[in-house]
């Protein structure tokens, strides 16, 4: 894995891709890449992390403006190699917009801001993003958002459920989130979205190491 | 060449819980005003556009609607449209 590089996206807005950075380049040692959201070469990355932050100041709706980036544009082609794509927060929201993963995110039930750490079920192995996919684990990360509130119609609700694509779940469900969903996959499992910030739980003097093994998948074939 | 005035009207659809609604309808029964059964807030999005005729016109707004204006997962859209 000498070589391998993570494709780290910023979109004007983003405040997420140093902090995405510097977990993966000091906690794991893989190393990273800024692309620019113009740049539609993605020729030398091997896996791409859409960061959170605010792209395009959430302008319209989250993720909405973002979506038609010559970045985003590429990454069809990204994905069906099968190469991962990883996005957290405002990515997961780009990824929903773009149509790579199912559903939308919208407003908290509650209309704040939620700042804060949550316990989350992990139900499902697809795609390897979260254990070896042996047992039911409880994780815990943090969440920063005023707009994670997962929702689609019963239809694609199903088909989620059906196709183990519901990778998360809320314990104590902070948004309103249908399903309790905080993270789900693409059926081939390279695509995740999640909502919890696994770069924010990389280091036990912050708060945790939770989310080590989602960045480190990302190396995953 | 014509030139239309559209107003897109994007609104949650009416499964979907509208929090921001719900603060504002509890803050209008607030000031005092009574009788107000449901309130929900959407989005207007004023335009001038060129094209041949109307219905080309149409089909250009169609697919910014359903592209860009609204998304059809949880938002539905309508549209009025003047020659200008």
């Amino acid at each position: 894995m000498d070589n391998f590089t993570v494709g780290v996206v910023v979109f004007p807005g983003s405040n997420c891709d140093r902090d995405v950075s510097w977990a993966l380049e000091a906690c794991l040692d893989i190393r990273t890449k800024y692309l620019w959201h113009e740049s539609s070469d993605l020729s030398d990355v091997d896996a791409i992390v859409l960061p959170g932050g605010f792209s395009y100041g959430d302008y319209l709706r989250c993720g909405a403006i973002a979506r038609f980036s010559p970045l985003i544009n590429a990454l069809d082609d990204f994905v069906k190699s099968g190469r991962r794509v990883l996005g957290i927060c405002n990515g997961f929201q780009i990824l929903t917009e773009s149509g790579f993963l199912p559903g939308a995110l919208t407003t908290n039930k509650n209309l704040n801001f939620i700042c804060d750490d949550v316990e989350l079920d992990i139900v499902s192995s697809k795609g390897g993003w979260f254990n070896d996919g042996v047992e039911k684990q409880t994780i815990k990360l943090p969440i920063a958002h005023g707009e994670g509130r997962y929702h689609c119609d019963s239809d694609t609700l199903k088909k989620l459920v059906d196709n183990e694509l519901i990778s998360l779940r809320y314990k104590n469900n902070p948004n309103g989130s249908l399903f309790d969903i905080a993270g789900i996959t693409n059926e081939k499992g390279n695509v995740l979205g999640l909502m919890p910030h696994p770069e924010r739980a990389c280091d036990e003097i912050i708060g945790g190491t939770d989310g080590l093994f989602t960045l480190k998948s990302l190396i995953l074939k | 060449m014509d030139q239309f005035a559209v107003k897109v009207f994007v609104r949650l659809r009416p499964s979907v819980l509208d929090p921001a609604g719900e603060a504002t309808k509890s803050a209008s029964i607030k000031l005092g005003a009574k009788g107000i059964k449901s309130l929900r807030i959407g989005k207007m999005i004023e335009l001038k556009i060129e094209g041949n005729g109307e219905n080309e016109v149409r089909e250009k707004i169609d697919l910014l609607c359903d592209r860009l204006f609204a998304n059809t997962v949880i938002e539905d859209y309508d549209y009025s449209l003047e020659k200008l």
